[in-house]
């Protein structure tokens, strides 16, 4: 009790694990944002008919997929970015978020290819274009159908933000090992971050699958 | 209204239509029978252009829509197409199923397009129906909604791509009363099918295509009863 007492709250040490948390979080959701814009950009170019377009998104994915997240962050925050003078925070944001989007793309892909074609020939068909059709009738279906694997995508992310410590960034495992370095206590700084990573990945796993239950309703009636 | 002229289409090595030529006319109901793999189909989507010619011309109503250059969206308004696997959209209920086409394309009010919907649904007894998702609709009254979604854009031509063929037999007989109907109100219509009591009934024409070519095309007396071409008549003794 007493080891708990000196590892979680005192000197301020609650304040530095809620910093940690924080930026944790900041990071997980600016990401995801970023993250869902770019993947549905690329999703929607890699399903279009124009080779260019095709060509760049599959590039992107391609390179971003095959290179370990902590070194896109580090070549982010050394290499790209400095010159903009961003905060490190800021900088983790939109690394995550690159490389999440090129994730998100290939999850919305699958979801836009997953609607038969022959959704696509009755939109035509009743006069609407090409992009009136996807907005209208494929997006919508295909996101409902993506959604359980786009939400983990978000849980992914946050597991993956506690390498933003490369870029001496405070985020929750950051600080949980800053606390070990002070007292010398290894089992509970990072149990504790353990538990709250466990607290936040299932609590969003059950909001998710709250929401997908209701958004299944037209598959029931 | 639509006049064919030569029409061409191949996939890849596969010649699938080798220049056909014909004309529908205003009020006319041509029946397109023919052996799978004998191009029937891709003929009647190529009416609307679902799919892409490689060669020859159609006209509708006067416009070359085998023109780059042409509305093709504006012109599929006018085509009503009813396709095999009915194709409702399953995120939608019935209604809006209806409605989304006229409404989002600017076409009608939302409380026009509803009340519309109502009078439509009403003609096919489904009116209870309205807030249904389509999923939860058997087969015949999919396709009797997937009809009367395509009427609801007030079309000139309906185009039925073998509308029972993916239904359950008990099911037929209610989509094909259906297209009995709009055809007794002058609906102007081509129809591939293999329902050939349908033909014999209701079609002003029919059309038997075999090989990518109209290989006969006749009034259904002469057509089934006195069949000229040999490949139509072993058909006919193959099918009746």
């Amino acid at each position: 009790m007493n080891e708990i007492y000196r590892n979680l709250i005192a000197d301020d040490r609650w304040k530095l694990i809620l910093e940690g948390l924080g930026n944790t979080i900041v990071i997980a959701l600016g990401a995801i944002v970023i993250g869902t814009i770019i993947g549905a950009l690329l999703a929607l170019m890699r399903v279009s008919n124009n080779r260019l377009l095709k060509g760049i998104a599959l590039t992107y994915i391609t390179i971003i997929r095959g290179i370990p997240v902590v070194t896109q962050l580090m070549i982010f925050s050394f290499v790209v970015f400095p010159p903009l003078g961003l905060s490190k925070l800021t900088i983790a944001i939109i690394g995550f978020g690159v490389n999440s989007g090129a994730y998100v793309a290939e999850i919305f892909r699958a979801g836009i290819q997953g609607v038969g074609i022959g959704q696509m020939e009755a939109g035509r068909s009743l006069g609407f274009s090409k992009a009136q059709t996807m907005r209208y009738i494929i997006v919508p279906q295909a996101f409902k159908a993506v959604l359980p694997t786009y939400t983990n995508e978000f849980v992914v992310l946050i597991k993956e933000t506690s390498v933003a410590g490369y870029i001496a960034i405070r985020d929750l495992t950051k600080v949980s090992d800053m606390i070990r370095n002070a007292t010398y206590n290894a089992w509970v700084p990072l149990l504790a971050a353990a538990i709250i990573y466990l607290i936040l990945t299932l609590g969003l796993s059950q909001l998710f699958a709250a929401l997908e239950r209701r958004m299944a309703r037209s598959d029931r009636g | 209204m639509i006049e064919v002229k030569n029409l061409e289409k191949h996939f890849k090595d596969v010649e699938v239509l080798k220049g056909i030529t014909t004309t529908i006319n205003k009020g006319e109901k041509v029946v397109v029978i023919g052996p799978s793999g004998s191009g029937k189909s891709t003929f009647l989507r190529c009416l609307n252009r679902l799919e892409e010619p490689t060669g020859g011309e159609i006209f509708f109503e006067g416009y070359n829509i085998t023109d780059k250059k042409c509305n093709i969206n504006e012109l599929r308004r006018k085509m009503g197409m009813v396709f095999q696997q009915f194709n409702l959209f399953p995120h939608l209920t019935v209604r809006q199923n209806i409605t989304l086409a006229p409404v989002k394309q600017g076409l009608m009010s939302q409380a026009d397009a509803d009340k519309r919907a109502d009078e439509l649904l009403a003609r096919i007894g489904l009116s209870d129906k309205a807030e249904t998702y389509p999923s939860k609709l058997s087969g015949g009254q999919q396709q009797r909604i997937a009809i009367v979604r395509a009427l609801a854009m007030n079309p000139d031509v309906m185009l039925f791509d073998e509308p029972t063929s993916a239904l359950d037999p008990e099911m037929v007989g209610e989509v094909l009363e259906l297209m009995k109907d709009l055809a007794n109100e002058g609906m102007t219509m081509v129809v591939v099918t293999h329902e050939m009591g349908f033909a014999r009934e209701v079609a002003t024409r029919v059309m038997f295509m075999d090989e990518g070519v109209i290989m006969e095309e006749n009034t259904p007396q002469e057509f089934f009863s006195h069949p000229k071409n040999p490949r139509l008549q072993d058909f006919l003794a193959k099918v009746l």
